[in-house]
């Protein structure tokens, strides 16, 4: 559970409205291929990963970067009870899809520069910190049902 | 991990633009840190550490003034931040951790002035860039 005080929430609000999914989910695992290519070992089937241009501009990558990051932005929707909105999701990133958790965090940290590119100076530091405290929420959320 | 020469290339053609804003994104550099990671703070009992204040402008441009001897001597970071690495490992002993959680704040600071600037090349680079910096900085921790 993620507790975010009535402030906290204020500097995120105006900016959650605003972030264009499916150009931030994108670029986000995009940078992140792009980045930590070791993190290419779970998208074999993604095609062509050859270069950060390739990377970039593919359409799975795309698409699957969508719905990665609507996935998080759910998560600030349900910061009550974060374990029990992602549970599903948990159990298919260790049972299926094998996913080390250090991942999350790379991701995480991936979508914040992101946010920070798109939004310059309203990024400020102080929703930066919310950001990267419900980002640490979900993250501990998703590797929650891991054994 | 070394630099490749196009590495090379977009970091020092971004570090003209950086170094004419050193203090600011020094700074921003630090306020995020201190935002988003509390507990960095436990380093800097001895500061004021409220937004814009002269120790945080004074430290911040220390920070990017060391990145940028880095910078000039590109292929050898080792030796140009020699004695800084000393201090870090002898006096400071700032625990290694921290050293991530600076280098994301730096990317970021980054990424939300130079926004065309950061492509995903350039925050390759720069990641890879301050990895390394960072483990200059902790190589004679023991």
């Amino acid at each position: 559970m993620v507790h975010l005080s009535a402030e906290e929430k204020a500097a995120v609000s105006s900016l959650q409205g605003k972030v264009k999914v499916d150009v931030v989910g994108g670029e986000t695992l995009g940078r992140l291929l792009v980045v930590y290519p070791w993190t290419q070992r779970f998208f074999d089937s993604f095609g062509d990963l050859s270069s950060p241009d390739a990377i970039m501009s593919n359409g799975k990558v795309k698409a699957h970067g969508k719905k990665v990051v609507n996935s998080l932005i759910n998560g600030l929707k349900n910061l009550d009870n974060l374990k029990g909105a992602f549970a599903k999701l948990s159990e298919l990133h260790c049972d299926k899809l094998h996913v080390d958790p250090e991942n999350f965090k790379l991701l995480g940290n991936v979508m914040v520069c992101v946010l920070a590119r798109h939004f310059g100076k309203e990024f400020t530091p102080q929703v930066q910190a919310v950001f990267q405290k419900v980002l640490a929420g979900v993250a501990n959320a998703l590797a929650h049902k891991y054994h | 991990m070394s630099l490749t020469k196009a590495e090379r290339t977009v970091i020092l053609s971004m570090w003209d633009k950086i170094s004419t804003q050193a203090e600011a994104i020094g700074t921003q550099a630090l306020e995020r840190l201190f935002a988003s990671y509390p507990q960095t703070k436990t380093y800097f009992p001895h500061f004021d550490l409220h937004p814009g204040s002269a120790h945080l402008r004074v430290h911040g441009a220390k920070v990017v003034a060391a990145l940028g001897e880095a910078v000039k001597s590109i292929d050898n970071i080792g030796g140009a931040l020699a004695k800084l690495s000393e201090l870090h490992a002898y006096i400071l002993r700032v625990d290694p951790v921290n050293f991530k959680l600076l280098s994301h704040c730096l990317l970021v600071t980054v990424a939300s002035h130079f926004p065309a600037d950061f492509t995903a090349d350039a925050h390759t680079a720069w990641d890879k860039f301050l990895s390394i910096v960072s483990c200059v900085l902790t190589e004679k921790y023991r």
